[in-house]
């Protein structure tokens, strides 16, 4: 893994950064993320604004969201259903607090006070759901954030005074930064990509701290690490905090890409479907986030198409997403990064011995 | 009993003044000062009561899904997608046959029958693999959900009540006074014949699980799994069975929705939810824990929508909230 090679390096360095040391350090980079770099960064020079702003723009989206689940699901061991929430929490307050359609409740406060209050706000939410769910183990977690989930969904939706029903807030309007619009799609795509680049780099630096280490000691024998002097609890809520600040952001964004949000955001369909994109993308490793989330926006939009070209109707999207997600929980826990791992080992293990067969053979 | 009042004197005193209060409140006519402040004791007899029935309700779907957790440790979270296929399933066949009585039975024994083809196809090949477990249901949820949209279409259904239970049933319960007269409270009479069924099935079901052999391996098995395993008992014959019989009290449920309110899609997350917090408020695996639990659900959401109409969720939650910070394990639930 490359990225862990980093770690190393600069964990031996001291803290004294020597050219030389930076040096290794681009060179200990894998190759195919420098690809990707570049392939992403010029991206918009050959990418029409539909790719740019539904594909791909969608894409880092909902993968900064699904990597929230990630962190919490991989380094954890914590399957919280309630990622979507807390962004859809965020977009909320940013839709309250700042300008909106909806000018009797919204306050039209700058963006610039708006956003970090809606980030604040949802770092303490989704710090006193953890604390909530951290309270129990395992399969619990699952069941208490589903229903803190659904709970929010229905209090949006029953709500006027707050967060105006059924109808939600229109007109969301993402700030002008710098005279630039960032509504524009090529602005908006290298918003969002800057959002999920950092996004990644702060889960892959965290997960490599002594912070992140102990939280993956917990996932693995929470008996042990207590006994070694950690407090459990406080670093799995530390983890809720850590999670919910970047679905946060994901979810502010989530809201400028669509100038708008209502109880439908935040409803049982997105928060599975985050759960989908993180399992199926990967849930070891965190570019599995937005690899699932890549998968899953070309499949959301284009699936009407293939559909209708095989002859069946068009609006049975989520009878194909449910049963891909079935077959990877199936075939492949540990979702695409798994099957590109089973491969590789089985390619490796043919070409050594022949006829003992794949090691990810299940 | 009398133990209990020994070791805590001042907690039976505040019960049974709670109880008295409550008791007064049901029974009396209130006076005119009193239903200034509470508003009409109508509709306070109302909520009570659709409370109740509600709870009913909540028990019957999330009894099966708390009997399923109990001893699989399988969160089935296609339990809401079950209990709305049972709703359709039971409005076809009484659309069809007639008999409103007869769509229990079908309910019961199709979806029954799909909760065994659930354990042997996909809950077989995954023994132990809780979480595993637990997203395959949410595929299977999200499957069904979508191709019961496509089948039945995006409008509600509603199960006609039979002729034989429909009308209102005046209670012995003063609803208010006017002038001199005493108006009773009227309800309406298939509600409180569903409310009745509950509590039989509720009964019957913890009879079964602590008066007959079958509930002594269920009982085991929730204690210990591999431990009965290894004693000779059939171990996947109480699995199939007791998620036959789970699964069908979710069919047989949706039929009971789409009686009080109706079959529509949606219905299925609301009472996945239902079943979720009952199961989490009573505690995992006890049947007990889950009628305590339907109750206080019912209640909370029914006196919220009346007394706070845009916030009664919260209710629900704050009640999560304070059962998981006090009992984790929930109510009925062993630690």
């Amino acid at each position: 893994m490359a990225v862990r090679d980093h770690a190393d390096v600069s964990a031996t360095s001291g803290g004294i950064r020597t050219h030389t040391n930076y040096l290794g350090w681009l060179e200990s980079v894998h190759p195919a993320y420098w690809l990707l770099a570049i392939l992403l960064l010029f991206m918009p020079a050959f990418a029409g604004s539909f790719w740019l702003f539904q594909v791909w723009g969608w894409a880092f989206i909902l993968g900064t969201i699904a990597l929230s689940l990630m962190f919490l699901a991989g380094y954890g061991g914590m399957v919280s259903l309630v990622q979507m929430t807390i962004a859809g929490l965020a977009g909320y307050m940013v839709a309250i607090l700042g300008a909106s359609g909806v000018s009797g409740i919204s306050m039209g406060w700058p963006q610039w006070v708006a956003v970090p209050i809606a980030i604040v706000v949802a770092a303490i939410f989704g710090t006193l759901v953890g604390a909530l769910a951290v309270r129990t183990r395992g399969i619990y977690t699952i069941m208490i954030t589903l229903a803190v989930a659904a709970g929010f969904f229905y209090l949006t939706r029953q709500n006027y005074t707050i967060f105006n029903g059924y109808t939600g807030f229109g007109g969301i309007q993402p700030p002008h930064l710098f005279g630039v619009n960032m509504r524009q799609p090529v602005h908006f795509y290298y918003l969002s990509l800057a959002c999920a680049v950092l996004s990644f780099l702060a889960v892959v630096y965290v997960s490599r701290s002594p912070f992140g280490l102990a939280l993956q000691g917990i996932r693995d024998n929470p008996r042990r690490m207590a006994a070694l002097g950690y407090n459990v609890t406080a670093h799995r809520i530390a983890a809720y905090t850590f999670a919910s600040v970047i679905a946060a952001v994901g979810g502010i964004l989530l809201t400028w890409q669509n100038a708008q949000i209502a109880p439908a955001s935040v409803g049982i369909g997105p928060v599975i479907d985050i759960l989908i994109i993180a399992i199926v993308g990967g849930i070891g490793h965190p570019i599995g986030a937005f690899i699932g989330a890549f998968i899953y926006v070309i499949l959301r939009l284009f699936s009407p198409d293939m559909l209708m070209a095989l002859g069946l109707p068009g609006d049975r999207f989520r009878t194909l997403i449910g049963l891909g997600f079935l077959l990877i929980v199936f075939w492949s826990p540990d979702g695409v990064l798994g099957l590109w791992q089973q491969l590789k080992e089985r390619m490796r293990d043919n070409a050594g011995f022949t006829g003992l067969g794949g090691a990810g053979e299940r | 009993m009398t133990a209990f009042v020994q070791r805590n004197p001042a907690w039976s005193l505040i019960i049974v003044v709670v109880a008295a209060a409550l008791l007064w409140a049901i029974i009396a006519p209130w006076p005119p000062g009193f239903e200034e402040v509470f508003g009409r004791k109508q509709i306070f007899l109302n909520a009570l009561f659709n409370g109740i029935t509600l709870g009913a309700l909540y028990f019957l779907v999330a009894s099966g899904f708390t009997l399923i957790f109990g001893l699989m440790k399988n969160v089935n979270l296609a339990h809401g997608a079950l209990y709305l296929l049972g709703g359709y399933i039971g409005y076809e066949v009484a659309d069809a046959t007639g008999y409103w009585l007869f769509s229990f039975i079908a309910a019961f024994v199709i979806i029954g029958l799909a909760g065994i083809v659930l354990q042997y196809v996909v809950f077989r090949r995954m023994e132990g693999e809780d979480l595993r477990q637990t997203l395959v249901t949410i595929g299977i949820s999200i499957v069904m959900a979508d191709l019961m949209l496509w089948a039945w279409g995006g409008s509600a259904y509603q199960i006609l009540t039979p002729q034989w239970l429909s009308g209102p049933l005046t209670l012995p319960i003063v609803a208010g006074m006017r002038g001199d007269e005493v108006v009773y409270l009227r309800y309406p009479f298939v509600r409180l014949a569903i409310l009745v069924a509950a509590i039989v099935i509720g009964v019957l079901m913890w009879l079964a699980l602590n008066r007959t052999k079958i509930g002594m391996l269920i009982r085991a098995g929730v204690d210990d799994r591999d431990m009965l395993a290894a004693t000779g008992a059939r171990v996947q014959l109480v699995f199939v069975i007791v998620f036959a019989f789970g699964a069908g009290l979710a069919g047989v449920a949706g039929v009971v929705g789409g009686t009080f309110q109706s079959v529509a899609p949606g219905e299925d997350i609301r009472f996945l939810l239902a079943s979720l917090v009952v199961v989490i408020v009573g505690g995992m695996g006890s049947i007990l824990g889950a009628a305590i639990g339907a109750v206080l659900i019912g209640l909370a959401e029914q006196f919220g929508s009346v007394y706070f109409p845009t916030y009664s969720v919260v209710f629900t939650f704050m009640i999560m909230v304070v059962v998981l910070a006090f009992r984790p394990q929930g109510l009925m639930g062993r630690g």
